[in-house]
């Protein structure tokens, strides 16, 4: 199935003399749900609006199965696009919305009416053909939304942030009925989003994007458990981060100390040199928290507990005032296992667990730090 | 919600306030009309009994229906060339930045501080035999002679068009305004051309805006009787100067005033439309 459908080639574009995207190179594999993901301004919607055809790069070229598309206009793009306002025609109802882009092509009228009553069922809106937009609710316009982009058998289709407007529950819904539309069609799906959790159930691959850059292109799997810097370590889901020191290098591990504590560690794929200092990158559910009397471990307190049902997520602040995140999964044998507020314990975790990564010059403020939900 | 004690009397003053200015000086003067229209005329008190509809039935004299019918195709046109002319500019009006955007409805309000009829008074200096346009023209060798634009039908239009072109960029402005980018990108996602999006699309979604500048500029068109007074001779008169005429000149008030309630009626109709065409698109005008 990785056969590429989209391609992008050294896109560039600027607004006002800033850089929006940086020569961006990206294959599109036919079939393929790939969400493009990173925080506002990283140039998400800009890629994806050069791929609809609205803006037009400045420099780079997107090809379509080897046909040239750069400045073909969106209206002969066999690419359709929902929009993340939904864009409904607020003066025609849900059948002709629907309707529209086949009007468009000239259909015979039988068919469209056959088309636009499929696309409705797979949606199930059949009975809201009649209504008006704003008659509908946030879901439903949506679904309506997705109706007229499909309707029109697109090659690809384009969704710019198709569910921030929704509420949470909604959006999980709405989530799986995505994933389920895009394996009954067999459409790829450029999906963009700031959510990274919706990021990482949805796709088939993630594209981390930062300052008009790639960050990192992979499975949402590698994007979490092997991120490629600190920036998609922290922008993807929650971590931790500590500092280490090379003490010896071996053939297939390292010596590392962490804060005092002496790891042998997986030696990573980057070169590492005796010296060299380390980001130990663990994630909340890797980290074990131990009785203070344990040997192993680093010492600290609990300042935070919360209550998250399935898990009991603490934060533990260790002696040099590092905050460590831990989330732990409730025990059958221990159902009301529990921290007290102030209780010393020791952090450790299983060697092999933790991700290494070579020290970058860190440009996020600390205030920044906090990853967004 | 309960007002609190503090806000009722405010609220009541306010109410008083509103329905007694539309009783007092809505209401009670349009009645007014109705009443002299149905009235008949006498030259020492202005109005008598009997009631009879006499006024009514002298608007289809043919005299009258002309001059009514040439008032109605002076409106039409000045509505036509402020729609051509305001429609590009609304649109474009609102596709500029923020900051120009103000400058430039501000620049389209300054002329109200200047009275209209003073304007229009400019307007005859520019359009004069000897005046302003025909000496520019002739300087720039483009006339031989200095062609005759005052006191025509075509000045009339223009002094119409001039003093009335704002109230249909304005409302155009508006619905410009609240055109969402993404509908048109949307529609040009789906296939359609410019053509196609200006069809389908653009039209429809302003036809609102279009409905109240006709009605802005229309039947103000019709009545503006110090345009054809200033600038229209004696053979371009408005359904306005016919009442004007009748008020002050002829004396026959029930005549006048039935020409009024025409104008009224003529108006209660666009206001219809305009309603029907908001509602087609929805309680808030857009989802």
């Amino acid at each position: 199935m990785n056969k590429t459908l989209l391609s992008l080639h050294h896109l560039s574009k600027e607004f006002d003399g800033k850089t929006v995207l940086d020569s961006l190179d990206l294959e599109i594999y036919d079939g393929e749900f790939i969400t493009l993901l990173g925080p506002s301004g990283c140039g998400k919607t800009t890629l994806l609006r050069l791929m609809a055809g609205f803006e037009q790069p400045d420099a780079g070229t997107i090809t379509l199965s080897g046909v040239d598309l750069t400045h073909t206009p969106p209206e002969r793009r066999p690419l359709n696009t929902v929009f993340q306002h939904y864009a409904l025609f607020p003066h025609m109802s849900v059948f002709d919305n629907v309707a529209y882009g086949l009007k468009m092509e000239k259909r015979p009228k039988d068919e469209i009416r056959q088309r636009v009553r499929e696309a409705l069922a797979m949606v199930q809106l059949e009975d809201y053909a009649n209504r008006r937009p704003h008659q509908l609710s946030g879901g439903q316009q949506q679904r309506v939304a997705i109706a007229r982009a499909v309707v029109k058998r697109p090659k690809v289709l384009l969704l710019d942030e198709p569910l921030s407007a929704l509420d949470y529950k909604l959006r999980r819904t709405m989530q799986v009925e995505l994933k389920r539309l895009q394996r009954e069609l067999g459409i790829t799906f450029v999906f963009v989003t700031h959510d990274q959790e919706e990021a990482l159930s949805m796709s088939d691959r993630v594209v981390v994007l930062k300052d008009g850059r790639i960050q990192q292109l992979g499975t949402p799997r590698e994007v979490y458990e092997r991120p490629a810097n600190l920036f998609t370590a922290r922008f993807v889901g929650e971590t931790n981060f500590f500092p280490g020191t090379v003490t010896a290098v071996g053939e297939n591990e390292l010596r590392v100390d962490v804060l005092g504590l002496a790891r042998t560690l997986r030696k990573p794929a980057f070169a590492v040199a005796e010296g060299q200092r380390l980001h130990v990158l663990l994630r909340p559910e890797d980290i074990r928290v131990l009785d203070p009397a344990d040997a192993d471990g680093l010492p600290g307190k609990i300042v935070e507990r919360n209550y998250k049902g399935s898990t009991l997520d603490s934060v533990i602040h260790l002696a040099d005032g590092t905050e460590v995140l831990a989330s732990e999964f409730f025990d059958e044998d221990d159902p009301a296992f529990d921290y007290r507020l102030g209780e010393p314990v020791k952090v450790s975790w299983v060697d092999g667990w933790e991700w290494l990564l070579p020290e970058e010059v860190d440009p996020t403020p600390a205030e920044d730090r906090t990853v967004e939900a | 919600m309960k007002p609190s004690p503090m806000q009722q009397p405010f609220r009541t003053a306010v109410l008083i306030l509103v329905w007694g200015w539309l009783l007092f000086l809505v209401l009670a003067p349009n009645l007014l009309v109705v009443g002299a229209s149905v009235m008949s005329r006498d030259p020492a008190r202005f109005l008598s009994l009997p009631l009879n509809l006499d006024a009514y039935r002298q608007l289809l004299d043919p005299l009258y229906l002309e001059v009514f019918l040439h008032s109605l195709y002076m409106a039409v046109m000045t509505t036509l060339a402020c729609l051509l002319v305001g429609y590009p500019f609304a649109w474009a009006l609102s596709r500029v930045g923020k900051q120009r955007q103000v400058l430039l409805v501000f620049l389209l309000i300054v002329p109200f501080w200047t009275n209209s009829l003073v304007r229009t008074y400019a307007l005859k200096l520019i359009l004069a035999t000897n005046g302003l346009l025909n000496n520019a023209l002739l300087a720039l060798g483009w006339i031989d002679e200095p062609m005759k634009l005052l006191y025509t039908e075509g000045a009339v239009i223009i002094g119409l068009v001039y003093l009335l072109l704002p109230f249909m960029i304005l409302p155009l402005y508006s619905v410009f305004d609240d055109l969402r980018e993404e509908l048109l990108m949307a529609s040009h996602d789906l296939g359609a051309g410019r053509w196609a999006t200006f069809a389908h699309v653009i039209v429809p979604l302003t036809l609102p805006g279009v409905l109240a500048g006709v009605m802005l500029v229309l039947l103000p068109a019709m009545g503006l009787f110090f345009v054809p007074d200033i600038l229209g001779g004696s053979r371009n008169l408005l359904v306005g100067n016919v009442i004007k005429n009748q008020f002050l000149d002829a004396r026959n008030w029930p005549f006048g005033a039935a020409a009024s309630i025409l104008l009224t009626l003529a108006m209660a109709f666009l206001l219809f439309a305009h309603k029907l065409s908001k509602r087609r698109l929805g309680e808030e005008g857009g989802a």
